[in-house]
């Protein structure tokens, strides 16, 4: 294992770690400006959380082992994802460790530590909210590996190294209509899974309608804390995978010195925070869906996905 | 005599021993006697197993045993790894049932205390589930898998006063009978068809045999051997006897029976008959994945732990059958590397669901021991009142549900890589069947992990939903002590699958299958033949554990060293404190996925609303009862059991009780056995 690798590796968790409460700041300051408000500023994340960590530390009564350490085990499974996945560089020495299955392994983990401690709460409103994130982590199950799978026909691998660096050495090899489609079934993928809408409402305050901030409900404190940066850099990290998986421009391989890092560092905080505003723009138009509408979205991303597969088999160039 | 020989030999005798011993044994001495018996009779089978796989079993000869055939032993790999994995089964639930049956003497007025014919049959069950896999002769399997269900239909009915046990003992004898005659059918065509009751004659006759009669015994066995594994539509019986068995006899037949149903479809379908019509594989696939979709929805609505479990095993067995299904499909249609890796899934999968499923089994068998209860919506709170049992069912669940540091994980996506790689050269089948394959088995990972989410999440965490299970006390050490066993198992499986690998490697070169072709190399990192893909859960496992250590520091740091933890009363809107009535339970947990699936699963729900005297928009009470029977069973098998009994009435009109022509009968039958055989 070379210096260059692994210190690009370190660069890349320093970046989603540091960046991701920024990106959640722009989301909600591009929302407040669609919306007419000023807006609090991007930073306002970090400042939240800083206040967070000051406070009290609590657990409420009646709660086991499991709610105090689900927030340590999300933020870990989230760093080990951030680890594995290209984001800045494509050279990380953890990638053979773990393939796109590996990754969303990862991810389902995060999820069920935290459905625990939701359950663990012994509240109404925790059991709902874990209730409804696991019934939508199921059904996201297959639009997810479909897409997995059509990425790695043309490449001959899983490991996500290979599919980006493939990517990025043939750009025309990404314009193929089975990339368009599998793009399409990951982004839904992504917006279920991180629960932005129309699946989940970050901001919401109506207890009946949330998911994720339902589950969450009994955290506070350093806590808390904990679980909004664990969650914005799930978000961070799946937006950082879906843009270099299909637009890996600018993204650093093994043999590029520090400038390669710092431009693919640049290259990604711009593809991300494109992404970003994009998601955002398009959630002030949305609507929440209807809990029971959310199957039907999730099947249209399969049937897509199957789309891709299907495509990239009849129209596959031979690698 | 062999090394192997004498291993068999000792596993007879502590088998046999063990059930004589406990005959005769005063009755507070029978549970150690049986319990110890069965762990004996598992660690020499085990012992036999692992020889068997590094140095075959040599061909016996033993003449005596049954009139005319004789019986016949030999095994090979194949033999020995479904052999080791029955003994360590059985060690662990042999160690287990010591604490059990002691503790259903003496607990919840005798619920689920064993009887002495139960206890005598265990080491019995256990022995013939071992030699089951050495059988080498038509007669000889056919007899030892009638002492296995014979023995095992003994030990589902040992609590026969509770009237649920005895519907299920029917509804089990049936089914393993009809299974059982589907088998016979099948080898004795076979048989019939090579003119040898010798496996190795009929393996080497079946390719010259013709394809009708190799398509009705591949048919016929895999009708027989499915039933056993609990493949869909054949399954009704698993969900109803695995959980009224007493709890180790459960995790025997779970995580041991079950697999020579896999083992008969190996044995038969794949290396004696050898390379079939692409049909073969694609019943296998399908079968497969209907199996796993559908058992795991059952299991992801079910409410009893039990019952989810056995759903459990049903959906393992049917991904297994899909692995299955695919070596086949592969091997002909793709390559054999991803053939290979196929079967490496399958095999590692037994092996894997065996540990994990023992463990449920016997962590379900001491909740049920310490609370008397199984259903969830009762249980809860049990990681205060038994942490042992609750860290012990967290690893079962974690290897259940199919996800990274779980036992399940590096098989399913083993699994999976051979699916995704297969494609390019297989055609048009293959480009349609393997991505619905894939959409099957993501959902059933998908559907699992809720499955255990609410198993673990309700059963054993939040607050008690009961007075019994407020009041559960931890179980006794030997109990503790073979699931600790199992856990540790299941741990080493999750993160250092090399512990198989030399097992593996021997086990899959002796498949014709793909005898020549390059296996997946599972060492610290696994590494697939012909693909440019590699996991390491190993690995995985201290990268995540490398972050817990990270942002343990940095949480430490930035809130400096952390204030005293201060306990507060959760957050009740403002109202009185919630209650325990008003927590979540396992069927309002699964309520979502039953709306979404309603179409597959067809609950019968009952809402009953009164209104009150004076007007009726108010409400005075509101009923809800719902009900979740298996729809496979009342839309498949209630019609052909009304069609059977009705046959019967049609055929009982010959049965009049008249003497006269009960004669004529006779007489017509006479007349038919003389034409047919002056032909």
């Amino acid at each position: 294992m070379s210096a260059y690798p692994a210190g690009s590796t370190a660069v890349q968790l320093v970046v989603v770690g540091l960046g991701a409460p920024v990106l959640t700041g722009i989301m909600r300051q591009v929302r407040a400006r669609l919306e007419g408000r000023v807006g609090p500023g991007i930073f306002q994340p970090w400042r939240e959380m800083r206040k967070l960590a000051g406070k009290e530390r609590i657990r409420p009564v009646g709660t086991t082992v499991i709610f105090g350490v689900a927030p340590l085990f999300l933020a870990a499974t989230t760093l080990a994802m951030a680890a594995i996945v290209p984001v800045v560089t494509t050279a990380s020495p953890l990638d053979r460790d773990g393939d796109l299955f590996a990754v969303v392994g990862l991810l389902l983990l995060g999820t069920v530590a935290l459905a625990l401690a939701g359950l663990d709460t012994g509240t109404g409103f925790g059991g709902m909210g874990a209730s409804r994130q696991v019934t939508i982590a199921a059904l996201v199950e297959p639009s997810i590996l479909m897409a997995v799978f059509a990425l790695s026909i043309p490449v001959h691998s899983s490991n996500l190294a290979a599919i980006v660096a493939a990517a990025a050495h043939r750009p025309e090899s990404v314009a193929t209509p089975a990339s368009a489609l599998a793009f399409a079934a990951l982004a839904i993928v992504v917006v279920a899974e991180t629960g932005r809408l129309p699946v989940d409402n970050p901001n919401t305050h109506l207890e009946l309608t949330m998911i994720h901030e339902a589950m969450v409900l009994e955290y506070a404190g350093p806590q808390f804390a904990l679980v909004e940066w664990a969650s914005a850099m799930r978000l961070t990290v799946l937006l950082a995978l879906l843009a270099n998986l299909f637009v890996p421009i600018g993204i650093s391989g093994a043999h590029s010195g520090p400038v390669g890092i710092v431009a693919g560092t640049l290259a990604v905080a711009a593809k991300v925070v494109v992404l970003a505003v994009g998601v955002a723009a398009t959630e002030v138009f949305l609507a929440k869906l209807r809990l029971f509408r959310v199957p039907e979205l999730l099947a249209g991303s399969f049937l897509l996905g199957l789309l891709a597969v299907t495509a990239s088999y009849f129209l596959a160039t031979p690698a | 005599m062999s090394f192997a020989t004498w291993a068999a030999v000792l596993t007879s005798g502590a088998g046999m021993g063990a059930c004589l011993l406990v005959l005769v044994a005063p009755t507070r001495m029978r549970p150690a006697f049986a319990g110890w018996g069965t762990a004996a009779t598992g660690a020499t089978g085990c012992v036999l197993g692992v020889g068997s796989v590094m140095s075959g079993f040599p061909l016996i000869r033993v003449g005596w045993l049954f009139p005319l055939a004789g019986a016949q032993f030999a095994g090979g790999a194949v033999s020995g790894l479904f052999i080791a994995v029955i003994g360590a089964v059985a060690v662990i639930a042999g160690v287990f049932t010591v604490g059990y049956a002691r503790a259903a003497i003496t607990g919840h007025d005798g619920h689920g205390a064993l009887p002495v014919w139960a206890l005598a049959a265990l080491p019995l069950f256990v022995m013939a589930m071992i030699f089951v896999p050495l059988a080498a002769s038509v007669t000889t399997f056919v007899a030892l898998w009638e002492l296995m269900a014979l023995t095992s239909l003994a030990l589902v009915l040992a609590d026969h006063q509770r009237v649920q046990v005895r519907e299920a003992g029917l509804s089990y004898a049936v089914m393993t009978q009809l299974g059982f005659a589907a088998i016979v059918l099948g080898l004795v065509v076979f048989a019939a068809s090579s003119g040898s009751d010798g496996f190795a004659q009929m393996t080497a006759d079946a390719h010259t045999m013709p394809a009708s009669v190799r398509s009705a015994v591949f048919v016929l066995t895999v009708i027989g051997f499915g039933s056993k594994a609990g493949l869909v539509p054949l399954h009704a019986w698993l969900p109803r006897a695995h959980p009224e068995a007493p709890s180790p006899v459960s995790a025997l037949m779970s995580a041991a029976m079950v697999n020579l149903g896999i083992y008969g479809i190996v044995r038969i379908d794949i290396a004696m008959l050898g390379r079939g019509p692409t049909w073969w594989g694609l019943l296998l696939l399908m079968v497969g994945a209907i199996t796993a979709v559908y058992a795991v929805l059952q299991a992801a609505v079910a409410t009893d732990l039990k019952r989810l479990l056995a759903y459990s095993t049903s959906e393992n067995m049917g991904l297994i059958t899909m692995a299955l299904g695919a070596v086949m499909l592969l091997s002909t249609l793709g390559t054999g590397a991803s053939a290979a890796i196929a079967l490496t899934a399958a095999f590692l999968h037994v092996v894997n669901h065996a540990a994990f499923k023992a463990l449920g089994f016997l962590s379900a068998g001491a909740v049920l021991s310490a609370t008397g209860l199984r259903d969830l919506d009762e249980l809860g709170g049990l990681a205060q009142t038994m942490p042992i049992t609750t860290v012990l069912f967290g690893i079962a669940a974690l290897g259940a549900s199919g996800l990274p540091l779980g036992a399940g994980f590096v098989s399913e996506w083993l699994l999976l890589q051979s699916l995704i790689h297969a494609v390019p050269a297989g055609g048009t089948t293959l480009a349609l069947v393997v991505p619905l394959s894939v959409g099957a088995i993501a959902l059933t990972a998908g559907l699992g992990m809720a499955a255990m989410v609410k198993a673990f999440g309700v059963g054993f965490l939040a607050r008690p939903r009961s007075s019994a299970a407020a009041g559960a006390a931890e179980v006794s050490p030997t109990m503790i002590a073979a699931m600790s066993t199992g856990a540790l198992i299941c741990a080493v499986l999750a993160v250092a699958p090399v512990v198989c690998a030399s097992l593996l490697d021997r086990v899959l070169s002796q498949l014709p299958t793909v005898r020549s072709t390059e296996v997946p190399s599972i060492g610290l990192l696994l590494r697939l033949p012909g693909i440019g893909g590699s996991m390491s859960p190993a690995l995985l496992a201290a990268t995540i554990l490398g972050g817990v250590v990270v942002v343990g520091a940095a949480t430490w740091a930035a809130t400096s060293g952390g204030g005293p933890l201060r306990r507060a009363a959760l957050w009740a809107c403002g109202g009185s404190p919630p209650s325990s009535r008003m927590q979540y339970t396992a069927t309002s947990f699964a309520e979502p996925l039953l709306r979404v699936f309603d179409d597959v699963l067809r609950p019968d729900t009952q809402i009953e609303v009164s209104h009150h005297a004076e007007s009726r928009y108010l409400v005075e009470r509101v009923s809800v009862s719902s009900t979740m029977a298996d729809a496979v069973e009342v839309r498949l098998y209630a019609p052909v059991l009304r069609a059977v009994e009705g046959a019967a009435n049609v055929v009982r009109r010959l049965h009049n009780g008249s003497v006269h022509a009960y004669l004529g009968y006779g007489a017509l039958g006479l007349l038919v056995v003389l034409v047919v055989a002056a032909r």
